[in-house]
């Protein structure tokens, strides 16, 4: 009864010419199948949004006849339904199609474009082009253009027809393809044209798709990078292996878990907790790699292997604690809201925010390392011990200090690594361990003691794991990677950037 | 480096004795469980079931223990990745194992294991081609670790890739392995690999006959490990392996082929790794890609740290001692294992360099 008195109001309301056409033409609906579908077919010409429900409800069965002769919405089971025949329904179909485009709501444009787009025939033209003149979203827009072309391409002139195949070959998507592929078997006389548009669609879809394996590939390849800076800081200046590395990636995510928590309940400062992690993570996983350089590392300096096996085991004891402390389950790390959705650019190429601001960040760590490296005192110290402990420390500098900064600085960018691998992998206690063996690798492979080498080294082995991963699988194309490293380094022992110098092997 | 803790074979007076002596008896020991078995349960001398498969479960580890310590203890090549040869062993053992299984599995197929009738295949891969003969199967537990080696240790060794990049890459070697194992594509039974076996050499597995005499096979191997690797490590070949050890390019510069020679045990350490997984597969009863996991290479490497790496008893002594540890403390408290087993690491680096049997040496240890 509601929704009848509102349709009723609606019907009031309108402005007084509009109404007498759009009222004369709801009577029709009452009357014969004939009459029925000219009326729909009025209906639909009107573009008013008040027929859409009406529409709807004589397609699904739930119009009544009113006593003066109009139609209104059935209420339960009052009244006989009006009864339609194919030919309305015909009419119906196209009506509700153009009164959906220039529907108010956006998603509804959207769904109307794709079904028109579907139907391709040559009557929607008209409609499709007016309904572009209006449009002003643009992915709306870029739908409507292709249910355009589309239309175009089914019409029977051939001036018609090229329009279409020029529009479908611009917008140059798979879709398209697929369509072009057909009407080419259909019309062997713009074979040509059709053949040319195709090709450049294979051009665009390439290209779109080399852009997407090189934005993943730099993707996977920030995150080794960020994983492998701290593991060149301590492996290639200090020579020493720390395996229990990817334990520290870990407990800098966890720390990103637990400072998201402490500040849950602080509505100002919420939103800032994944930066304020990342100062957070630095300075607890830098505490624990000082603890494990002065109390451990220190006494097995010269003995790599020991020094390996060693940070091993300390590794599964920090694993087995956070395990035993919170629980063996993933832990859940939310992403602030402007690190979450896609970046759509030109061509179609979709780009995730946080993966982005991942590849950001993983630069600016690399900055600040090298800056760090090259500009300040502690720099200079740990350069000049790096070249010659002794005389080093001869010209007064206390080497046993610059290792246990060196070892904290290392550490501090795992646990700056583990803030970024908190938003895209899941918070557990053996998060590490995935991120030990690639990150040796990409070290192995850059050369050991050079920062650049380790940056080439990550983004190389990121994009050719990306490269293969398509026609090989992630399995294999890991395995490929792996093989494809122990032949590099039959070229090039010593990594793409080995140091120069004349030390022989100890 | 390494030459500031020469493992010299300089014992005090009498500890030579006294090694041999407790190795001897402690095999005596071993040889006895399986009869101590046959005992009436109510026999104060009588040994479990559980006992027997656990202690022969040891003695496979024991010969991976004396594989790793021939490559690292005398040839200074730190393998991580010995588990992966163990394991390589395992399932081609594992491999005869399931098409001895024939028509008695859940689908009943003639020839095809159950995983593959699973999977839609139509008939065996050819990777499968020979192994429903032991013999072939045998000799591939072996050939195939050893070809293993042969390549990765040629490839590394040729272009001198010694110390921590040797044991990154073995390490690489084995988590690739797990990954393409843990694949059902492989044909080689995904991330449940293989179990269910019924029978080897005609002679039903899962009977405590079959268990004792898997039990003596593997004490008998062991034997011949321990013989072969003294009488290896006594030999020339021996101290080259040594030298090469303590100072590869000194040798190198005498004119000796250190990459001959370290290929030669590296090979033959991976074999004998081969021969404890082959072992391992029947007395277990079941083995997975799990076996390929880093992890489980950098354990064995520590048995033999603890027990004296350098020392062929020290091997042994390692692999029955932590996983003693192991078994007692998984019982009654699994969270700690994993503390105690990174504290093993740790205490072992850094206070005993020269494991339990080096506190008979002579000198202070350091």
């Amino acid at each position: 009864m509601l929704r009848s008195l509102l349709v009723l109001l609606l019907l009031l309301a309108a402005p007084a010419r509009a109404q007498d056409a759009f009222t004369d033409a709801l009577r029709g609906l009452g009357g014969n199948f004939q009459s029925q579908a000219e009326a729909v077919e009025k209906l639909g010409a009107l573009g008013d949004p008040r027929a859409l429900p009406l529409l709807q409800a004589l397609a699904e069965g739930r119009l009544v006849k009113t006593a003066d002769g109009t139609v209104q919405l059935r209420e339960g089971d009052a009244g006989e339904p009006v009864r339609i025949n194919n030919r309305v329904r015909v009419a119906l179909r196209g009506a509700l199609g153009r009164l959906q485009l220039l529907s108010p709501v956006e998603a509804e444009r959207a769904a109307a474009a794709d079904g028109l787009f579907r139907s391709r025939s040559p009557e929607n033209i008209p409609l499709l082009e007016d309904a572009l003149g209006r449009e002003s979203s643009p992915a709306v827009r870029e739908r409507m253009a292709l249910a355009l072309a589309a239309s175009r391409l089914a019409a029977p002139q051939e001036g018609v027809k090229r329009q279409g195949i020029l529009v479908l070959a611009e917008g140059g998507s798979a879709v398209a393809r697929g369509l072009l592929l057909e009407a080419r078997a259909a019309h062997p006389a713009l074979a040509p044209e059709i053949d040319a548009a195709i090709a450049a669609i294979d051009r665009r879809l390439m290209l779109k798709t080399a852009a997407e394996t090189a934005f993943q590939g730099l993707s996977l390849g920030s995150v080794l990078l960020l994983a492998a800076l701290g593991l060149a800081v301590t492996f290639g200046v200090m020579g020493v292996i720390n395996m229990a590395h990817g334990e520290m990636v870990m407990l800098g995510a966890y720390t990103t878990v637990m400072v998201q928590e402490a500040l849950r309940g602080i509505p100002a400062l919420a939103p800032l907790s994944l930066p304020l992690s990342v100062p957070a993570a630095f300075l607890v996983t830098a505490a624990v790699g000082v603890a494990l350089e002065r109390g451990l590392i220190r006494h097995l300096y010269g003995r790599p292997l020991e020094t390996l096996l060693m940070t091993f085991g300390v590794g599964m004891i920090i694993q087995q604690a956070v395990r035993l402390i919170f629980g063996a389950q993933n832990r859940e790390v939310l992403s602030p809201a402007w690190m979450q959705g896609t970046l759509s650019l030109p061509g179609g190429i979709e780009i995730t925010q946080n993966r982005l601001w991942i590849i950001l960040f993983a630069l600016a760590v690399l900055g600040i390392t090298i800056a760090a490296i090259r500009f300040t005192r502690f720099g200079l110290e740990m350069r000049a011990v790096v070249q010659n402990r002794r005389i080093a420390a001869t010209m007064g500098i206390r080497t046993g200090r610059v290792d246990a900064m060196t070892f904290a600085f290392g550490s501090g960018i795992a646990g700056m690594a583990g803030v970024a691998v908190s938003q895209i992998d899941n918070v557990s206690p053996n998060l590490g361990t995935g991120y030990i063996i690639d990150s040796f690798m990409v070290v192995v492979f850059g050369g050991v003691g050079s920062l650049a080498g380790t940056m080439i080294g990550a983004f190389t082995l990121g994009i050719v794991n990306k490269m293969l991963e398509p026609w090989a699988g992630a399995v294999l194309a890991k395995i490929a990677v792996l093989v494809g490293i122990m032949l590099f380094i039959q070229r090039r022992p010593k990594g793409l950037f080995a140091l120069k110098g004349r030390a022989a092997e100890p | 480096m390494s030459a500031t803790i020469s493992m010299g074979q300089r014992l005090r007076p009498g500890s030579a004795t006294i090694l041999r002596g407790i190795l001897l008896a402690g095999l005596a020991i071993l040889a006895m469980l399986p009869v101590l078995n046959r005992l009436p349960p109510e026999s104060a001398l009588y040994v479990s079931d559980f006992v027997v498969s656990v202690s022969g479960k040891w003695i496979c580890y024991a010969i991976l223990a004396l594989a790793i310590d021939l490559a690292w203890g005398y040839a200074g090549i730190l393998s991580l990745g010995h588990g992966a040869f163990f394991a390589l062993g395992g399932y081609a053992i594992g491999m005869h194992l399931m098409r001895m299984i024939g028509p008695r599995g859940v689908y009943g197929h003639p020839v095809l294991p159950d995983f593959m009738v699973f999977l839609g295949y139509t008939e065996l891969p050819w990777t499968w081609w020979g192994f429903s003969s032991f013999p072939f199967a045998f000799a591939m537990a072996l050939v195939v670790p050893g070809l293993l080696a042969g390549v990765v240790g040629y490839l590394a060794f040729r272009s001198r890739i010694t110390g921590v990049y040797l044991s990154i890459i073995t390490q690489a070697m084995t988590y690739a392995l797990m990954l393409a194992f843990f694949r059902n594509d492989m044909g080689f039974g995904g991330n449940n690999g293989f179990t269910d076996f019924k029978e080897l050499l005609g002679m039903p597995l899962n009977t405590s006959g079959a268990r004792a005499l898997l039990f003596y096979a593997a004490l008998i191997a062991l034997g011949g490990a321990l013989l072969l690797c003294a009488h290896l490590t006594r030999s020339k070949l021996g101290r080259v392996l040594v030298a090469v050890r303590d100072a590869e390019s000194r040798v190198r510069f005498l004119g000796y082929d250190t990459v001959r020679v370290k290929l030669t045990v590296f090979v033959l350490s991976a074999m004998l790794a081969g021969l404890a997984g082959a072992l391992y597969t029947p007395l277990v009863g079941i083995i997975n890609p799990g076996e390929f996991s880093p992890g489980n290479s950098i354990e064995a490497v520590v048995w033999v740290a603890v027990g004296g790496r350098g020392t062929l008893v020290g091997a042994l002594v390692g692999a029955f001692s932590v996983n003693a540890i192991k078994t007692w403390l998984t019982s009654f408290a699994p969270d700690l294992w994993l503390f105690v087993l990174g504290g093993l690491f740790v205490a072992v680096t850094l206070f005993l360099p020269r494991g339990i049997v080096g506190l008979l040496h002579k000198g202070d240890g350091k």
